[in-house]
């Protein structure tokens, strides 16, 4: 959802089913870029208020009955057996935010480290996202959204407690300082825990205002920090959804239809029913749903039930027919998304132009963890539990299905064995079914997806196809740029269309990363087609950036060669007037060694792209076997996110989008005959391995701005700088992805 | 009925025999930590031990391993004190983390039968587990630490 913000607007409201409660008018108000430097202006130690209302009211269950829980606002508890809990908002899909929010927090809290535990927040206005007004995790968005937030709230309960201790020994607030969980008042050598000022501090009213740090005076931000989670996850105790067991639960698997839209004609469940421990087999509206005592007893039963499936509009459907479509749709002009100076005369006037195309598959996210969603579903309330980035929604949609009030729905957030987009689903389809599962299923139900269910499941990054034209002027360099895109918009019919398409239509996730190119080119088009097509798609790691680097940096390459530029030299160049990105290619391009000898055969490429507010220049060096066999040796990765909060997990999320990008290079995509995807599990989707994984480092550009996105910002420029590193090595052109060794082998095709 | 150890247990389950061993642990006998991914043993998710050898229980029938010995994740240690386990947390190797039972059960069978692999033994015993988070490099790295503190351990 990167880019939502740009469109963020006081009055309008998320139209949502609940919007009355999804919506905080509060926070809704302040767009993105304000936002930013409001927070730019509070890093100095300025005085700013920190009071707000919907935190501090919010009532707090008492989790140990006899101790008295200081809680001063919805995102930190202290007990009276000193243990501190930060209520994280955010979900940890694998990004580090279970240990990044708690040391925003505890840089003002000035607990002991030690004793920080983290809980993953209900559902509740308190806990919705700063800028999107709903609670979720995506875009990037949680450091930068809580910089400022999870500080303050930090505070808050530091001032109170020193305040409770200084009441306490009837000397002033000012003369004390907390350290390590502890207030002193330093003159009388008098310490008094946290734990023991819990009782006075929660009668004491939170402050208006508190005072944050100066950035100089920070101890915690900034330094590489073990991860809270990590302990859970390295002995089996680490809870999914998937490993939700509540007393009573059945488990379901749903028969869905094999084409889009498709539904349930009729179906035959007497071979299922016969399966042992297998309890229902029930239609449902997105198929039919096999529930059973045991995941396994549901799975052989969905085997053996019969279906004839009406398979509706999309039964023609084809990948290889919708490229030919796409391509001849790209060479009509579309909508204009971007235009600068007079591209047409420029390209018509230029010395020398170059044309390519660019294709890339529909992906799927293939986490790790496949869906699954446990729902309790009572006459009067309904609890649910599953990994999800979407709770609001989630939420709602939940709530129509049940025919309660939202607050009558609870969603129990597990950690995510992966997200990337998929558990951030604008219709919450995983969530939806398996409420419609619990109505048949009479008893607490988990429905869990199998490997092929999550593959052919749809909600995929769309697929793309770009059409570029350059004109460079007698000197090789271009001076003019024009590149048609064509592909699904992932947000027209959701919620989130208001703030993502415009008037003209179109969708800026849709040309991200392309209309924002950052290269001073005097004369720029960006236009766009969005053909309506029957296959669901949604946002994926990086979203419009996953295609716009690769087809944008790809191309720009070939403008370097056709103009006889270094394509390091060229991009310095052109990149003059950006000062971050400059230096951040900078430094990529000192690591890597641009310019020196590689051993025979290797090449090296480069590639830049600005996305989540980040700046990433990444060098790749790689080789390709006789066979067509891609090798990929190292990657050098040079990354802008402001100031880091903790550089550990900036590295770790670099280096996993890096593998993330390269399995987009190299591996998969999700193709249709006849409207089936073709894909099943693994050995049709493959994922990199251990033995493909190259030597990765991360060099982060030391920044005193407000912290950017991290999660998704190193998957753009890896497949073009991959690409590149082909391209010098071979002399081969990759325009489409997945890289195929076909493409790379057969007749030369001639440096330009 | 079939009975096998478990993390060194005695257990008896009445799943039917041909249940794959994945499902009894989990859902049979509520061990968690053994996690499901592709049901077809293509990305090592499920990885346990099997008489000390690394097996994916996803497509292994509760009928192989009657009168056998299983570890799981939880089996490794009590205490977080497995080489494994340190190095995995020294090195903060988990993202999301779901990947990781299956990764370091892999990894016990390579560090029992080769005490300090090379990157090419560890990319020969790792290349059956997928991680989407793409955290191989740490997972090298911490096989190298692993084997360090292994050392150290027996050299103590």
């Amino acid at each position: 959802m990167s880019r939502l913000h740009e469109r963020l607007e006081a009055k309008r409201k998320l139209p949502t089913a609940d919007t009355s409660h999804v919506v905080s008018p509060k926070t809704t108000r302040i767009a993105r870029r304000d936002f930013l430097k409001t927070s730019a202006a509070a890093g100095g130690g300025l005085c700013i208020a920190a009071f707000v209302p919907e935190l501090a009211a919010r009532p707090v269950s008492n989790p140990a009955a006899n101790a008295t829980v200081f809680a001063p606002n919805a995102f930190v508890r202290i007990a009276a057996d000193e243990s501190v809990t930060v209520i994280a908002n955010h979900s940890e899909m694998g990004q580090g935010i279970y240990t990044s929010l708690p040391m925003l927090l505890n840089e003002e809290l000035q607990a002991d480290w030690s004793r920080i535990k983290v809980e993953a927040a209900p559902v509740d206005a308190a806990y919705n996202h700063t800028v999107f007004g709903m609670q979720m995790t995506g875009g990037s968005t949680t450091t930068p959204s809580e910089w400022e937030r999870f500080r303050k709230m930090g505070a808050m309960a530091r001032v109170m407690l020193i305040d409770a201790a200084a009441h306490k020994w009837g000397v002033s607030a000012s003369e004390c300082h907390a350290e390590k969980g502890v207030v002193i008042h330093a003159a009388s050598s008098k310490k008094a825990s946290y734990g023991s000022l819990a009782d006075a501090a929660s009668q004491l009213k939170p402050p208006a205002n508190v005072v944050l740090k100066d950035p100089k005076q920070f101890t915690l931000i900034g330094k590489p920090t073990r991860r809270l989670d990590t302990p859970s996850k390295v002995n089996g105790t680490a809870q999914f959804g998937l490993d939700v067991r509540l007393p009573g639960m059945l488990f379901a698997l749903v028969a869905r239809p094999p084409v889009f839209g498709g539904k349930v004609l009729s179906f035959d469940a007497s071979e299922a029913l016969k399966i042992p421990g297998v309890r229902a087999v029930q239609q449902i509206p997105s198929g039919v749903a096999i529930v059973a005592e045991r995941f396994w007893a549901a799975k052989l039963g969905r085997e053996k039930v019969k279906i004839s499936w009406d398979h509706g509009p999309n039964a023609k459907l084809s990948t290889s027919q919708m490229l030919d479509d796409f391509s001849r749709l790209s060479a009509s002009p579309g909508t204009v998304a971007k235009r600068t100076g007079d591209p047409a005369a420029a390209l018509a006037n230029a010395a020398k132009t170059i044309t390519a195309e660019y294709h890339v598959p529909y992906l799927a996210h293939a986490m790790m963890e496949p869906l699954n969603c446990v729902v309790d579903l009572r006459a009067d309330s309904c609890e649910i539990w599953t990994g999800t980035q979407f709770e609001t929604v989630d939420r709602a949609n939940a709530a129509q299905v049940a025919g309660l009030p939202p607050e009558k729905v609870q969603i129990h957030t597990t950690l995510l064995g992966g997200g990337f987009g998929r558990r951030a689903n604008p219709a919450s389809d995983f969530v939806v079914e398996a409420m419609h599962v619990a109505k048949v299923a009479g008893a607490p139900v988990k429905v869990a997806w199998t490997r092929e269910d999550d593959l052919a499941g749809g909600w995929y990054r769309p697929m793309w196809h770009d059409r570029f034209a350059a004109g460079l002027d007698a000197q090789g360099y271009p001076i003019a740029w024009t590149h048609t895109i064509v592909g699904q918009s992932i947000t027209e019919g959701t919620p989130f269309a208001a703030y993502t398409i415009n008037r003209d239509g179109v969708d800026s996730t849709s040309v991200e990363g392309a209309a924002d190119l950052l290269y001073g080119i005097p004369n720029l088009q960006v236009d766009l087609h969005s053909p309506k097509i029957g296959v669901p798609v949604q946002w994926w790691r990086s979203v419009g950036h996953s295609h716009t680097g690769f087809s944008v940096e790809g191309f720009f390459d070939e403008v370097a060669h056709a103009g006889g530029k270094d394509p390091y030299e060229l991009r310095r160049k052109l990149l003059a007037n950006q000062p971050r990105m400059s230096a951040v290619l900078q430094l990529v391009g000192q690591k890597a060694g641009w310019g020196k000898p590689l051993p025979p055969g290797r090449g090296r490429g480069i590639a830049t792209h600005f996305s989540f507010d980040s700046y990433v220049a990444q060098v790749i060096e790689a080789a390709v076997d006789k066979d067509g066999t891609v090798r990929v040796h190292r990657v050098v990765c040079a990354v802008d996110c402001g100031r880091t909060v903790n550089p550990d997990i900036v590295k770790a999320q670099m280096e996993g989008g890096i593998i993330f990008g390269l399995t987009a290079a190299l591996k998969t995509e999700i193709t249709l005959e006849d409207g089936r995807v073709q894909q099943r599990n693994f050995h049709e989707y493959p994922m990199l391995r251990m033995f493909e994984s190259p030597e990765i480092e991360v060099h982060i550009v030391s920044s005193e701005q407000n912290p950017t996105g991290v999660g998704e910002p190193s998957v753009p420029p890896v497949a073009p700088g991959l690409a590149n590193a082909i391209f010098a090595a071979t002399g081969k052109r990759v325009r489409r992805l997945p890289i195929r060794a076909s493409d790379l082998l057969g007749g030369n095709e001639a440096k330009s | 009925m079939t009975s096998f150890f478990l993390n060194g247990k005695s257990v008896t389950v009445d799943d039917d025999p041909s249940t794959p061993l994945l499902w009894v642990i989990r859902d049979s006998l509520g061990l968690t930590g053994t996690k499901f991914g592709c049901g077809m043993a293509l990305c090592g998710a499920c990885t346990v031990h099997l008489d000390g050898n690394a097996m994916r229980s996803c497509v292994a029938p509760l009928s192989r391993v009657a009168g056998k010995q299983v570890t799981t994740i939880e089996g490794l240690s009590s205490d977080l004190s497995h080489p494994l386990q340190r190095a995995w947390i020294e090195i903060d190797v988990p993202q999301c983390g779901y990947c990781q039972s299956g990764q370091i059960m892999s990894a016990a069978v390579l560090l029992k039968e080769n005490s300090k692999p090379t990157n090419k033994d560890i990319d020969e015993a790792m290349s059956g587990n997928i991680c989407r988070c793409g955290t191989y490099s740490r997972i090298r790295r911490a096989i190298h630490r692993a084997a360090e503190i292994a050392a150290e351990k027996r050299s103590s």
